[in-house]
């Protein structure tokens, strides 16, 4: 079971090389075929199993085709067999309904399983590290409950380490994408939404809103810029001793439509996010959260706070 | 005063915005002036009346639907142009932000609701009467209904752009983006309203084709004599009406919300976003198999015509229809499998599209092996259909890896994804209709379209279309995300969308060959005098081009499922021409302004609700009211065609 699966990983790893090549010419341009850490190489694995698995209609669709139209071309003495009231054939129908079902087959047990896996930490014996990610317009801003330091337009991870992003909007819906990290998840207001990402290797990947949202978001990019865990804890620090703290009259005027350059912040009020969260809607679907709002320290109103109705339950 | 106009002209005909919109404005008042010129010059206002306005005959609506689908092609088209140059380089600055958004906004909801579904309906309404045997559709009148609601929803759409400005928060419009907060103008509105209107006429398509495929088949006309195109419909008929309603609901509490103050979908007071976007798609992907399962029940009459063959697997192709249709209802949330509806909702979601992919390649092989010993002709509407196989296999093998929804994390919003719908959009509906356009034309017009200049159109824009296109695919791996007016050059993006938009420039070429080709034909296509131009095997090629108003002057019994191809093959193709014994008088519905003057209201009182202006809008409720009441009160809303005149008529094309 395990030597197959390796194999399976193996092979598609091999086709995946030589197809990025082909793709790409070396060219690392092709980002979502460079993968960086270990979401963004499983979703790549399925991109290929899927190729794979639809060449195997569309080629014999293609030979058929220019074989068809060249061999029945309707020329005067072409002495190809012509059939006219030849409609039906059990045999052949079988083959193009079994075919494709047994494709679909395939492809969804694997897509199943990857869609369940992808879900959980890639790496589950290393502490996580969570980041909380708010979109606005036009910006996006990264909070570290863990670390009590905020960043906005870039964020910076340790490499070896999952990072669970905690995603939520305080504008438009948007969608955080970091393509060499692995696959997008929608921001959205008065949600809380996770998604698991993970890079092996030092380096600045490019990230970028995904889902419209006016007016400045073409500009919305931002780095997400991967070091060795030690690294990570001197820009830590480095942060919490030179950078000024984030204030919530701060938040407000960061919350302004407007597209701006990088920024970080020595501290932020904490709970922010949560409460971004519960007053955009998380107080209607608590069960919509995905979170324990005690647990994460977020202390907003309490449900039918008339008062939260229209000024932000933020200390 | 003059200061009361120059407001009144930055705030509505937004001529601050320079060049743009006066060229635009002059190009329109010139176009109003020339027609209204040529039809008073010619004392043609009666005959526009009499003859198109106020008709109910479903071949010239269908007429009208391909008319109007043509020109929103053409506006949906020059949409795609501005957008392409303005991409064809990084940083470029063709384009703001603003109208780009506006302009990929229109673009999408032009193609989608005003190209697409009126092309459908065209094809619906020329050719399913026709091929069914029956004098007209079930609900005459209430055809008429729905096309004016379709043209005024349509116009109402359009105006935007001139008068208040153009909606500007994509095709699918999520709030909150499209909420009053976040887009104060008057566009969205325009967008709620011109789609609203037109989709209650899709909706009474919808329904009038349903019953008019069950009712009113000619005797004999099981259904499983019925020809593929009519299953097709019957298809995407009984789609519309489970569909539609969805949309109609989204849209109403949307607009609710912008101008009554509700919180359905705001991002405060408890609205939730995603119960729209649950409701658009619920809509949204049965419409796209809306409008591209007619096109594949043309591409299934045109490739048996133009194989001299019976079409291939029959029964496998309705039922491969009838699953699409039913399992397309159970794929919506793939177009938002990153919105965190869990790994156990998203893994059905991914098989279930998966799995409509499974009939729809079926039907591929049925084509494939109806042209498979046959005798192939390549004339236009063949090249279009055989030039389909290839584009929607790679559209449909795309769709298929977006469904994989982990590797959609990677392809939603992004380029990938741009490159697979126009590719089954285009290479499915547009190839689809353009086939159905050719074959069907000479039914309409009693001419065929030039070959040689329709030639150079479907090179143009087939070798246009992989220019554009396939570099998407590409664009879509370096992590291009879709509406974007403007990218940065330090990501590789620049050389394929230079790439891109060269495609894009000889796909508008192509289309103006087209343009030229109908305008060359008017005068120069040959004449279809036998009424059956292409050897074909059904129904409508038995009647004379172009057809007369009532169609058949004796309705046809029929016993076979390719009833004319059998026939001519016996030599007994005067069992289906009229004998003078059997002519009865025949019962035709009126004319009716009515149809036109409902159309007139929705406008108006649409327009009051974009500006929630409150005369108008009540004004064209009431105008709708009106119209209704005063419809059901004429009793006499049928005439009879005496046999004199039917007689004469048949005499005259020589078939008594
Ligand atoms: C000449 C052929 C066409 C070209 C060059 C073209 C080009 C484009 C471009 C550049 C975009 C915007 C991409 C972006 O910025 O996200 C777009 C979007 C779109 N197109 Fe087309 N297009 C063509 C034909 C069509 C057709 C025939 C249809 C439908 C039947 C269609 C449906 C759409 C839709 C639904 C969108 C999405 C709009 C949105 O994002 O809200 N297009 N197209
Ligand atoms: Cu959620
Ligand atoms: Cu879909």
């Amino acid at each position: 079971m395990d030597r197959g699966k390796s194999r399976l990983r193996s092979f598609l790893l091999t086709l995946g090389a030589a197809s990025a090549l082909f793709l790409s010419g070396c060219s690392p341009d092709y980002i979502v075929l460079n993968p960086a850490g270990p979401v963004a190489r499983e979703e790549m694995y399925l991109m290929i199993l899927s190729t794979v698995l639809i060449l195997a209609v569309v080629v014999p669709v293609f030979a058929l085709l220019i074989f068809i139209v060249w061999r029945y071309r309707d020329r005067p003495g072409n002495p190809a067999a012509y059939r006219p009231e030849w409609a039906e054939s059990r045999v052949l129908e079988l083959v193009w309904w079994g075919i494709p079902i047994a494709i679909v087959g395939v492809l969804g047990f694997y897509t199943a399983k990857t869609t369940f896996a992808l879900t959980e930490p890639p790496e589950s014996n290393v502490q996580p590290l969570t980041i909380q990610v708010t979109s606005l317009d036009w910006k996006w801003l990264f909070m570290y409950p863990d670390k009590g330091i905020a960043t906005v337009n870039y964020c910076e991870i340790p490499t070896g380490v999952p990072v669970q992003f905690e995603l939520t909007a305080d504008a438009p819906m948007n969608s955080f994408w970091v393509p060499q990290l692995g696959g997008q998840e929608y921001t959205m207001p008065g949600m809380a939404m996770r998604l698991w990402l993970q890079a092996d290797q030092p380096g600045t990947y490019y990230g970028h809103g995904a889902n419209f949202t006016g007016e400045g978001f073409a500009h919305m990019s931002f780095d997400v810029v991967a070091k060795s865990p030690s690294e990570f804890a001197q820009w830590v620090n480095q942060i919490k001793t030179s950078s000024s703290g984030l204030t919530l009259a701060g938040y407000q005027e960061l919350k302004k439509p407007g597209v701006m350059g990088t920024v970080s912040y020595s501290s932020y009020p904490p709970g922010l996010f949560e409460d971004t969260v519960w007053v955009n809607g998380g107080r209607y679907f608590p069960d919509m959260m995905h979170m324990d709002r005690q647990a994460n320290g977020g202390a907003g109103a309490a449900p039918g706070d008339p008062n939260a109705m229209c000024s932000p339950p933020m200390r | 005063m003059l200061e009361a106009l120059r407001n009144f002209a930055d705030t509505y005909l937004m001529w601050h915005e320079g060049p743009l919109i006066w060229g635009s404005d002059a190009l329109i008042l010139l176009t109003v002036i020339g027609i209204v010129a040529v039809l008073t010059y010619f004392k043609k206002w009666g005959w526009l009346w009499r003859e198109w306005l106020t008709t109910v005959d479903h071949k010239k609506i269908g007429i009208m639907y391909m008319i109007a689908a043509l020109l929103m092609l053409f506006r949906g088209g020059v949409d795609a142009e501005l957008m392409r140059t303005q991409l064809a380089f990084p940083g470029n600055h063709f384009l703001d932000a603003e109208h780009y958004n506006q302009i990929f906004t229109t673009h999408g909801t032009i193609m989608i609701l005003f190209m697409a579904m009126p092309f459908i309906f065209a094809l619906f309404n020329i050719v399913v009467p026709l091929q069914i045997g029956a004098r007209d559709v079930a609900f005459p009148f209430l055809n008429a209904v729905s096309f004016w609601l379709f043209f005024f929803g349509a116009l109402l759409f359009n105006i935007s752009f001139v008068f208040g400005g153009s909606p500007d928060a994509g095709w699918v419009s999520y709030p909150p983006l499209s909420e009053l907060e976040f887009d104060p103008g008057p566009g969205e509105n325009y967008y709620l309203l011109g789609i609203q209107i037109s989709g209650i006429g899709s909706i009474a398509t919808g329904i009038n084709f349903l019953a008019t495929i069950l009712k009113m088949r000619a005797p004999g006309m099981t259904l499983m004599r019925m020809p593929l195109f009519t299953w097709s419909v019957l298809a995407a008929s009984i789609m519309i009406i489970f569909a539609f309603p969805a949309l109609t609901v989204a849209l109403a509490l949307l607009l609710l919300d912008r101008i009554a103050g509700t919180h359905f979908f705001t991002m405060l007071h408890g609205g939730n976003p995603t119960m729209f976007v649950n409701l658009f798609w619920i809509w949204g992907h049965p419409e796209v198999y809306i409008v591209v399962l007619p096109a594949f029940g043309a591409f299934s009459e045109i490739v048996a015509t133009f194989s001299r063959k019976r079409i291939f697997g029959y029964g496998s192709m309705v039922s491969s229809l009838m699953l699409i249709s039913i399992i397309s209802y159970f794929v919506w949330v793939h177009h938002f499998f990153t919105m965190g509806a869990g790994p156990d909702v998203n893994t059905f979601f991914a098989i279930a599209s998966m799995a409509v992919a499974i009939p729809t390649g079926v039907k591929v092989f049925n084509w494939l092996f109806t042209m498979f010993q046959g005798r192939i002709r390549l004339s236009l509407p063949m090249l279009w259909a055989i030039a389909f196989v290839p584009c929607f296999a790679i559209g449909g093998a795309t769709g298929v890896m977006l469904a994989v929804a982990p590797a959609d994390y990677q392809y939603h919003n992004s380029y990938f994804l741009i490159a697979h719908f126009h590719q089954t959009l285009i290479g499915g509906v547009v190839f689809g209709m353009l086939a159905g356009m050719y074959y069907w034309w000479p039914k309409m017009f009693g001419f065929k379209l030039d070959e040689r200049l329709g030639r150079w159109a479907f090179w143009f824009f087939n070798a246009g279309f992989y220019v554009c296109f396939m570099p998407q695919y590409a664009l879509g791996f370096m992590g291009m995300q879709r509406r974007m007016y403007v990218y940065p050059a330090d990501l590789g993006w620049g050389p394929l969308n230079l790439v891109s938009t060269i495609g894009a420039y000889l796909m508008g070429i192509g289309f103006l060959f087209i343009v030229a080709q109908v305008v060359y034909s008017i005068r120069h296509g040959e004449r279809d005098l036998t009424g059956d131009p292409w050897d074909g095997r059904t129904l409508e090629w038995s009647l004379p081009s172009p057809v007369p108003h009532y169609n058949f002057a004796a309705i046809p019994t029929v016993t076979d499922r390719d009833m004319w191809w059998v026939l001519k093959n016996e030599g007994r193709t005067e069992d289906l021409q009229p004998k003078s014994a059997d002519l009865k008088p025949i019962h035709m519905p009126k004319n009716s302004g009515a149809p036109f003057l409902i159309g007139v209201s929705f406008f108006v009182a649409g327009f009051g609700f974009v500006f929630n202006w409150w005369l108008p809008a009540v004004a064209g409720l009431c105008g709708v009211a009106a119209c209704l009441a005063w419809r059901s009160f004429q009793y006499d809303d049928e005439y009879s065609v005496p046999v004199e005149e039917v007689m004469a008529t048949e005499i005259s094309l020589g078939r008594l």
